[in-house]
This record gives structure tokens, C-alpha cells and sequence, in this order.
């Protein structure tokens, strides 16, 4: 299989509210800085794939206007999916893959200042049965949040949970992208009052805007473009049924097949980028990914720090190739997740070069 | 470096029609899926992946479908992509697609797209209030007309060129039993005295609005091996977009087009289209569309479109047969057009498109276009596996 | 040169509103109809359980599913959320838990609301019944919420035709979202001009193109535009359309001409309608000016200046 790598990796500032900019003003900046530091122009590059939604804009065909920080002429091979980022790069590493573009741009942004987040993915959810109820994001978090510390095998605790939350944003403190950084310990976190019980303030995502962009680019190409280029070993995404009420919530079957076809498990990771939204999903995941003690979790503060709806999965990818590029990491385990309580998940495995 | 070569083997789409009331939007897409696998005599077990797209998820009100749709797509335990490109989004879920089996990421793989327009109403989604902008003026047609008087101008087509390709497309669609529009008593006449919309555009020189799906089996060489029908081969995929307004953009002929259709002619050796290929499905969603994209894709010389269309090249039994399905004119579920374009290629050249079949058909281009005439998917097909 | 400002962002709100019209196909027409005659129906799968709500395709097997069976109007609460600030749509608009819900009889568990005094009222476990709609109407709403219940259990599934007298087969979904729209700087920059009827572009600093309306970016070049320019305020047609047809929400007198007009001075048509001039007589290259209204953000439309007509050259790389 041909070598692919991440080779730059660029994100926006992310914050609760960005209303004095357009969706391309905040994109621009972070497609310079990506094709800056490859030394790239938009139209040396081979292929370029985008992910977004327009419910988040509250907009039909959003991501065409955005298309313009591109710069897209003469004109360029181009997609899109209305899905997180990180599944716009698994198609431009498909393409690299074939041999047909030996350079790829992915981007991906999302607002969701402009709507109330927690409504607008009521309308995610099945159309018939469940949408009709409009149960928000933050409550369907929490019936999984339930269902893990109800169950006697992971010894899950509110404690527990509040101790991902103090870990993530105290790590974020590094982090000058980062919305949400600095907590109090994990003890005078439990003294907050529930949000939707069992889950509190700490143990939900930051909702704003943000955006992020990656450069991929194949082989000898990638070696010169980058001095330690993020080798992705293994990528693989699967998804699992929708409804809440057929799956055991405590459990990311998904998450766990993505990972053994990505080849997780063939060697110790020393380094993960998680996409948890909600702290207990934290700890599913890590249980799925088999992560030891060993190994540093969210060092950026994951998505409990920053979690720009469509461009947090990519992130994750994004800061797991960063830290490779700065010799930070040699092999690091990204992931990313869509849909409601983890219903679909992208796991990678970067590896760095020997120094 | 070498892809794997990339083979049609299954084939469904729904019965097209204004609103699909006895099926559930998961009902419909699992209609156009389940032909597809029978055609390929394979069940949900032998597909490693699903690929769908569809248009805006306004038209329907569910954001992000196909969470929704995983069950019924038989995605569960798999990896599914969702693909959204504007207009050309049935093409570009098909060559998504078709990169996974190239790459030899995965064996085989299921694509679809859909629109079940009847859940809601398409110019509501096409025109949310958004403050600050001038409202829609002029609806839809409203777009596109200024740009046919443009190519009038332009080329000094005569006013009745249009009328001619509603009236092809819409007997082409009497021999297709999935189309949606059946005008058993179409005249020229009638396309003629039918109300002026948008001036230059006729009411029945317009695209329909449909509830439908449209589903493929992608597979690799081995499975092709295994078909129990002769497969469609890729011989050329691509993929072409530019800004949607930019000083000196081409409406009449967009550049995107012209480049994508150059790069899948090269991939596929093509070097004179007119001759080489047998039959195409254009995205045509008016009329006068197609002598615009006969000159954009190469068929004929710039300004020179028309006259293909005026002398009947491009009927049914002509040398250059255009939408012998009847077309989106005749049928379009928005985000399903472009893969319907796709897929009635891969029939012709598999021989299995029944009534609508053009003689001898070896080599067909499938084309579909969106937003503001910007971006591009086309693939050739042909009846044999590309030369290595 | 004038440097574009950076004014305050403006900001509206938009309101994105639509009851669609959705289909149900056989079998949740059976179970919402079932709802309205209180019977709770779920669905057997090949290999024996029971989906309930049922599904139309087994989310293990794919497998189309239609053997529908009765199940319990009680059951046992899976996991719960206990929701202390109900927001707009859901069930109940006082305090009450989230629950999954397994109905007896049933493998699967159902999402919906539980009304309890509180939290400390609420465990996973407890059983619970349905609590119906006065009302029903074929709808998953028909189930007002669950409620605690201590009686006796509900026993096995039992096959069921799902055939009931006047079914439903579709059901109306009103959805409404609040969005603030914001249009961003250059956006904002445009339309503060504009309500002093001038019309400002912006130039691309890289290619020099003037771009009206400004978008923040110059779409070719992919860099911002910074620098103004006042273009217009007359133009030329370059190529147009007549409407015949009255557009929603639009109080035009149909046939209007709609057009795309090439403000001196920009690089890019605008659209806008042409009036005071029979619709028959505008034509390509006619040259127009604004006509404003009272409280209008943008021109009303556009009218003839009486100039001779600009020459097809001067204008067709514009079309």
C-alpha cells in the first residue's frame, strides 16, 4: 500500500461566538497557514476534499461559499462531505492512494454560534420515532453517561468522570487554540450542579466555531515537503445502528473494529487523540482502544477543551500528526466520531520515522 | 503504481414519481438497493462498504440521513461515507466510491443517493429567508434562463432548439419504465405552446420534482469475474469545481466542465469523443442544456451544439444518442440525478437497458453537474475491462 | 485607496421553519396507528427478538422486517437522564427524566419521557407504564410519557396482524430552528454602504477584480479583499429573462424581467428586476440605474438611462 502521510496541519482560534466573520473568513487564515508551510499553492495541490453541514448554518449548499477561500481556479479536483472532517481526509487518502494525486488539501469548519446546537441535533435523529420528541444532544449524552456508571463492569463514577474533565482542561492550558482551559480538581467539580444529570457542566463540550485544514501528500513527496512527515499506517471508520435503544450504550463496538483494521493493536501507541465530546465517552473509548496508563490522552485538551462540530474529528487527526511533525509522538492513535452517543467512528494510526 | 480496476455489476433505481407516499425515506432508498444487489446476485453480507449521497438535507429535514439510514443500508458494522456536492453529488457518490475499490481499500462496494422531495418542497429548501439577501427573484428556471439567452446570443441557436430536446428527452422516457414523467400524448406542438415560464425557457422544456434513489454495485476484477451479468467498466472517473460567482466565469461553458471531461477523455484514451463514444447521460434539467454541454464536453465545436441537436444526432436511433433514458427532463430526485446519469450509462454498455437501449452501445459518458454550474462528475464505461 | 472598514458585524435573525410531509410505508404506519388505539406493537426478527419501537430493516442482519407482534404497555427503564429545564418540543414542560424503556415482551428499548416528582425518584430498573395521549393521532407523541407503575408485569409478545381500521400512513413533522444569521465583514461592510444607496465593491489585491456583492474572499484567488471601491451606480444588462410565473412570497406583477446587470466599474453581474420599460423591450446591453425605495435595503429594481445600448463587446466576457 502506498505511504500517505499528514504533512501540515493548521486550526483557527475556537470560540463560543465568531459572528463578526463569515464561515470563509474564519476558513481562510487556516487554509494559508497549512499551504504556507508546505510552500504550496492551492492549485499545485492534487485534490482537495472538504467536510461541513448546513444545519449548523442553517443554510442549504453552505459549504459552496466557503469553496471561495479556496481559490479554485483554474478550476480543481474537488469533494465534499456533510460529515466531521477527518472523513473528508480517509477520501483524500483513498485518492492518494490510487496513485492519482500525490497532494491533497482537507478542511473542514463549523458554526454552531448561529443556531442552539443542542436543538438543531434533535434533527439528526430518527425522523419518525424520535425526532418528534426533541431530545437534545446533551440528554442523550447523559443516558449513556447513566448506563455506564449503572454498569458493574467499568467502575465508572461521577468522580471518575470528573477527573477527565479537570486532565483535559488543565492540558488545554498548552493548548492557545483551545476555547475552555484551566479546571478546578475534580472534587469541587462534583459540587456543581447537573446539567442533565448525571452529567455537569465539566463533563459536557464547549459549543463554538472553528475550523481546521491538514495537508496530505504521498511517498518521496510527503518526505520533502515535511521533516518528519505523520505516516498514517492504518485508517478505518465503521458505524453501528442508529437507534439508542438497540445498542448497549456502554460499549463502541465500532470504535473497536475501526481500530483492529487500522492495526491499533499491533503495537503500544504513546500518544491518543480522542474525539469525547462528554467525559464518559472518554472512558468507553479507552476501554475499546485497549488505552494503558501509559499512554497520553488528549494532551490538546480534546474536545472537552475545543469541539467545533465538524472539524473536531479532523483536529484530532490534526494535533495526533502535529506531534509526531515536532517529534512529540512516534506512534500516535487518532479518532473521530459522528452521530448520536458514538454511533460512527474513525480510528488512524500516525507513525513518525525514526530520528 | 496501478489502481484496480473498477466494474458496474448491479444496477436498481426506484419508479420515479412526484411523491413516493407508501414507503418511508428508508423504504425508498432500500427499493433502489435491493435491485441493485439482485442485479449483482449478492446480499448485505458481500458489501464492505456504503457510499451515499444525496443533496441538501433541508429537502427532507434530517440532518446528516444517513445515521438514519445505516440500518436499512445494511451499514451496520461497516463504514459508511456521506457525500455532498450540490447537484453533482449522484456522480461524485459513485466515483467516492469507486476510489475505495481503485485504492483496494475495499472488494465491493454499495453506492446510492436519493431525494425524497415530497417530504418537503424543493424551492423552500432552495430559498430559506436569509437576511440581508435580496430574495429569489425569479425562482429556479430564473437561474438558468439569463444563461440560455446568453448561448442564443452567443451562438445564433434559433428559438425552437429547445423544444426539440424536451420533446427527444420526453419520448426517450416513454421506453423507460422508472421514469417519472409518461406524456403518452406529447407533441412538439404541445412543448411548443406550453406557457412561457421563464422567458426563454417553456414549462415543458423544465426538470420534474421527484422522490427517488438510484443504486450501484461497485466491484473490483475478481468480483467481476463472479457477476452473473456482464459488467459496466470504468475506464475514466473526475471531478471538477470552480467558484460559484468569479469575474469571467463561463455560465454558457463552464471551464470546470470543459477541464473534467479532458481529464476523463484522457484516462479513458478518448481523443475524438463525437466518433468514439455511443451514448451519454447529461445532467439536462433544461432543455437547452443540451447543446450547452455538447459543446462543453467536446462533442461539438464551440457555438456548433445546436446544430447537432437541430439535424437529430442525438436522438434514440442518431450517431451521438443523448439521454435515451428521457433524462433529468424526465425524472429528478435532485440528489439522485447525477447517479441515475451514472448508472443509465453503465446499462447502456452493459446492454441491459431493455427498451431505451441504444444499439450497440460500447462506450458511454455519464455527466452530472451542480450549484452554480461549478462543479462537475462524469465517468466513462465501457463494455470491456481497461487495458492495464 | 481606501482601506475597507471593519464595522460592527451585522447580525439577524433567521428562522428556519417547515412541517414535512413524512410517509411511514407499512411498518411504522402499524405502529403509529397502533398508538392510537393503544396498542403497542414491535416486530420479530428472523432470529427471534423483538424490536420495539420496530424497525423496518434489522439494524443485525439487514434483513426486511414485517412480523409484528403486541407487547406490553409496561416495561423497565434501561437508563435514564433526569432533564431539569425541558426545552421547546419535548414531552413534558415540567422536570422529568429521559428513559430507555424495554417493554415486556420486547428485546429493545424505546426512547421517550418519564414523569416523576425528581431525580431521586428515578432508577435504572424501575418499572413503568405508558401514560396516553387524550389525544391521539397516530403519532409517537401519542405516548404522552411513562409514569411509575408497581402492578404486574406484562407478559410475552404476542403475534398481531397490525391491521387497524382508518391507518395512518404518513404524519406532519413541524420543525422550526432559530439560527442569528451573521453575514460576516466584507458583507457587513456592503450592506452598511448600501443604506446609503452606495454601492461599494471590494478588489481582489492579487488579481485587481472587483467583486459586487463582496464575499470576503476573492473566490479565484482565495485571498481577502481589502480595499473598496464605489462602483455603479449605473450598469448594462448583459443578459436577462422574463418571469411568467408569480414566485413565492414575491408581490411582483408578472411578466417582470429579471436580469443580470454589470455595474460600471465591477468585474461580476448582479441580478435585479428591470422595470419602466414594457417587459418586450429590454434587451441585452440596455443600460439602467437604480430606482430606490422608501425603506429598502436594495434598489426596488432597475430603469433605462436612455444612453445608447453598451456595444456586445464591451460586455460579454461579463456574461
Amino acid at each position: 500500500m502506498r505511504e500517505v502521510a499528514i504533512v501540515a496541519f493548521g486550526q483557527s482560534d475556537h470560540r463560543r461566538d465568531t459572528a463578526e466573520i463569515s464561515e470563509v473568513e474564519m476558513l481562510m487564515p487556516v487554509l494559508h497557514q497549512v499551504l504556507d508551510a508546505v510552500g504550496l499553492r492551492a492549485g499545485e495541490i492534487d485534490f482537495t476534499c472538504s467536510g461541513s453541514c448546513d444545519y449548523l448554518a442553517g443554510r442549504a449548499f453552505s459549504f459552496t461559499m466557503t469553496l471561495d477561500g479556496v481559490g479554485a481556479w483554474p478550476p480543481i479536483s474537488e469533494s465534499h462531505v456533510e460529515m466531521d472532517g477527518a472523513w473528508a481526509l480517509y477520501e483524500a487518502w483513498t485518492r492518494l492512494l490510487t496513485g492519482e494525486a500525490e497532494t491533497a488539501l482537507v478542511y473542514s469548519y463549523g458554526k454552531s454560534s448561529p443556531g442552539d446546537l443542542r436543538e438543531v441535533l434533535t434533527r439528526q435523529l430518527d425522523p419518525y420515532y424520535v425526532a418528534p420528541l426533541w431530545p437534545d444532544s446533551v440528554s442523550l449524552a447523559a443516558l449513556q453517561a447513566q448506563a455506564l456508571l449503572d454498569a458493574e463492569d467499568t467502575g465508572a463514577d461521577e468522580r471518575a468522570l470528573a477527573g477527565v474533565a479537570a486532565r483535559s482542561r488543565t492540558a488545554a492550558e498548552g493548548n492557545p487554540h483551545a476555547q475552555l482551559t484551566g479546571s478546578p480538581p475534580p472534587e469541587a467539580l462534583l459540587e456543581d450542579p447537573y446539567v442533565v444529570r448525571p452529567l455537569r457542566r465539566h463533563d459536557c463540550p464547549p459549543v463554538g466555531d472553528g475550523a481546521a485544514a491538514v495537508v496530505l501528500a504521498a511517498g518521496d513527496t510527503a518526505r520533502r515537503l515535511c521533516r518528519r512527515p505523520a505516516w498514517i499506517r492504518g485508517i478505518d471508520h465503521r458505524t453501528e445502528a442508529h437507534s439508542l435503544g438497540v445498542r448497549d450504550l456502554t460499549r463502541s463496538p465500532s470504535t473497536r473494529l475501526a481500530a483492529e483494521r487500522a492495526g491499533a493493536f499491533e503495537a503500544p501507541v504513546d500518544l491518543a487523540e480522542l474525539h469525547a465530546p462528554f467525559t464518559s465517552q472518554e472512558l468507553i473509548l479507552r476501554r475499546e482502544l485497549r488505552l494503558g496508563e501509559g499512554v497520553r490522552v488528549n494532551p490538546s485538551g480534546g474536545a472537552l477543551a475545543a469541539n467545533p462540530l465538524m472539524a473536531a474529528g479532523l483536529i484530532r487527526l490534526g494535533e495526533a500528526a502535529a506531534a509526531i511533525h515536532r517529534g512529540a509522538a512516534d506512534r500516535a492513535l487518532a479518532h473521530a466520531t459522528s452521530g448520536p452517543c458514538l454511533q460512527q467512528n474513525l480510528v488512524a494510526v500516525l507513525e513518525g520515522d525514526d530520528t | 503504481m496501478t489502481k484496480e480496476p473498477v466494474a458496474v455489476v448491479g444496477i436498481g433505481q426506484t419508479k420515479h414519481t412526484a411523491a413516493r407516499r407508501d414507503v418511508s425515506i428508508a423504504g425508498l432508498v432500500r427499493e433502489a438497493a435491493v435491485r441493485a444487489l439482485d442485479d449483482a446476485q449478492l446480499g448485505w453480507a458481500d458489501i464492505d462498504a456504503v457510499v451515499i449521497g444525496k443533496a441538501p438535507d433541508f429537502f427532507e429535514g434530517v440532518m446528516m440521513p444517513e445515521l438514519y439510514l445505516a440500518d436499512a443500508l445494511g451499514a451496520v458494522g461497516k463504514p459508511m461515507l456521506r457525500v455532498h456536492t450540490a447537484g453533482s453529488v449522484g456522480g461524485s457518490t459513485a466515483l467516492v466510491a469507486s476510489g475505495l475499490i481503485a485504492a483496494r481499500v475495499h472488494r465491493t462496494v454499495l453506492t446510492l443517493a436519493f431525494e425524497k422531495q415530497s417530504e418537503s418542497n424543493a424551492m423552500w429548501g432552495l430559498s430559506l429567508p436569509i437576511p440581508f439577501q435580496q430574495p429569489l427573484l425569479a425562482g429556479a428556471g430564473g437561474f438558468f434562463a439569463p444563461h440560455v439567452r446568453a448561448y442564443m446570443r452567443r451562438t445564433g441557436a434559433p428559438s425552437g432548439i429547445g423544444a426539440l430536446v424536451a420533446y427527444k428527452d420526453r419520448r426517450n422516457a416513454l421506453r423507460n419504465p422508472y421514469a417519472h414523467l409518461h406524456e403518452h400524448d406529447l407533441t412538439l406542438e404541445r412543448v411548443r405552446s406550453s406557457p412561457m415560464l421563464w422567458d426563454p425557457i417553456r414549462y415543458s422544456e423544465t426538470c420534474p420534482s421527484s422522490d427517488g434513489a438510484c443504486a450501484m454495485v461497485l466491484t473490483d476484477r475478481a468480483g467481476a469475474d463472479r457477476a452473473p451479468y456482464p459488467p459496466a467498466w470504468m475506464h475514466g472517473g473526475a471531478m471538477r469545481s470552480e467558484p460559484t460567482l468569479f469575474a469571467g466565469k463561463d455560465f454558457v461553458s463552464p471551464r470546470a466542465g470543459r477541464d473534467c471531461a479532458a481529464d476523463v477523455y484522457r484516462q479513458a484514451g478518448i481523443t475524438d469523443p463525437r466518433r468514439e463514444i455511443d451514448a451519454v447521460e447529461m445532467y439536462v434539467p433544461f432543455s437547452w442544456y443540451e447543446p450547452m454541454w455538447l459543446e462543453n464536453l467536446g462533442f461539438a465545436d464551440e457555438g456548433a451544439g445546436w446544430k447537432l441537436t437541430e439535424s437529430g444526432v442525438t436522438e434514440i436511433d442518431g450517431e451521438l444518442p443523448v439521454n435515451p433514458s428521457g433524462g433529468v427532463l424526465s425524472t429528478n430526485p435532485i440528489g439522485a440525478s447525477g447517479m441515475l446519469r451514472f448508472a443509465e450509462a453503465a446499462l447502456q454498455v452493459r446492454g441491459r437497458a431493455g427498451e431505451h437501449q441504444v444499439d450497440g452501445a460500447r462506450k458511454a459518458l455519464g455527466h452530472a453537474y451542480g450549484g452554480g454550474s461549478q462543479f462537475f462528475s462524469m465517468w466513462v464505461v465501457a463494455d470491456t475491462p481497461p487495458e492495464s | 485607496m481606501t482601506p475597507a472598514p471593519s464595522p460592527e458585524a451585522l447580525q439577524a435573525p433567521l428562522v428556519v421553519e417547515f412541517p414535512f410531509t413524512r410517509s411511514l410505508g407499512p411498518v411504522q404506519s402499524a405502529f403509529l396507528t397502533g398508538l392510537r388505539e393503544r396498542t403497542v406493537l414491535g416486530v420479530r426478527t428472523t432470529d427471534g427478538r423483538v424490536l420495539m419501537p420496530p424497525v423496518e430493516y434489522d439494524p443485525v442482519t439487514a434483513d426486511e422486517l414485517s412480523d409484528l407482534v403486541e407487547v406490553a404497555p409496561i416495561g423497565t427503564v434501561t437508563t435514564w437522564a433526569w432533564n431539569p429545564s425541558p426545552r421547546r418540543g419535548q414531552p413534558l414542560p415540567t422536570p422529568f427524566a429521559w428513559v430507555l424503556v424495554r417493554l415486556d415482551g420486547a428485546d429493545t428499548a424505546l426512547l421517550h419521557a418519564l414523569d416523576a416528582p425528581g431525580p431521586d425518584a428515578v432508577r435504572t430498573g424501575m418499572r413503568v407504564r405508558i401514560r396516553w395521549a387524550g389525544e391521539r393521532v397516530g403519532a409517537i407523541t401519542d405516548i404522552a410519557c411513562f409514569e411509575p407503575y408497581d402492578g404486574a408485569g406484562g407478559g410475552r409478545a404476542v403475534p398481531h396482524t397490525g391491521e387497524f381500521t382508518d391507518p395512518v400512513d404518513g404524519i406532519v413533522a413541524p420543525a422550526r430552528l432559530d439560527y442569528t444569521y451573521a453575514p460576516g465583514r466584507a458583507q457587513s461592510r456592503y450592506l452598511k454602504a448600501l443604506a446609503g444607496r452606495t454601492t461599494y465593491g471590494e478588489r481582489c489585491p492579487s488579481c485587481r477584480k472587483v467583486y459586487v456583492p463582496p464575499r470576503g474572499a476573492c473566490p479565484t484567488c482565495g485571498v481577502a479583499t481589502d480595499e473598496q471601491v464605489e462602483v455603479g451606480p449605473r450598469g448594462t444588462v448583459t443578459t436577462f429573462c422574463i418571469v411568467n410565473i408569480k414566485a413565492r412570497n414575491l408581490d411582483i406583477e408578472v411578466p417582470y424581467v429579471y436580469a443580470h446587470i454589470a455595474l460600471d466599474g465591477a468585474d461580476l453581474a448582479l441580478h435585479a428586476r428591470i422595470g419602466d420599460i414594457p417587459y418586450d423591450e429590454v434587451r441585452m446591453g440596455l443600460r439602467v440605474e437604480p430606482v430606490w425605495s422608501e425603506d429598502g435595503r436594495y434598489p426596488d429594481h432597475y430603469r433605462p438611462t436612455g444612453e445608447p445600448d453598451a456595444d456586445y463587446d464591451t460586455y460579454k466576457e461579463l456574461l
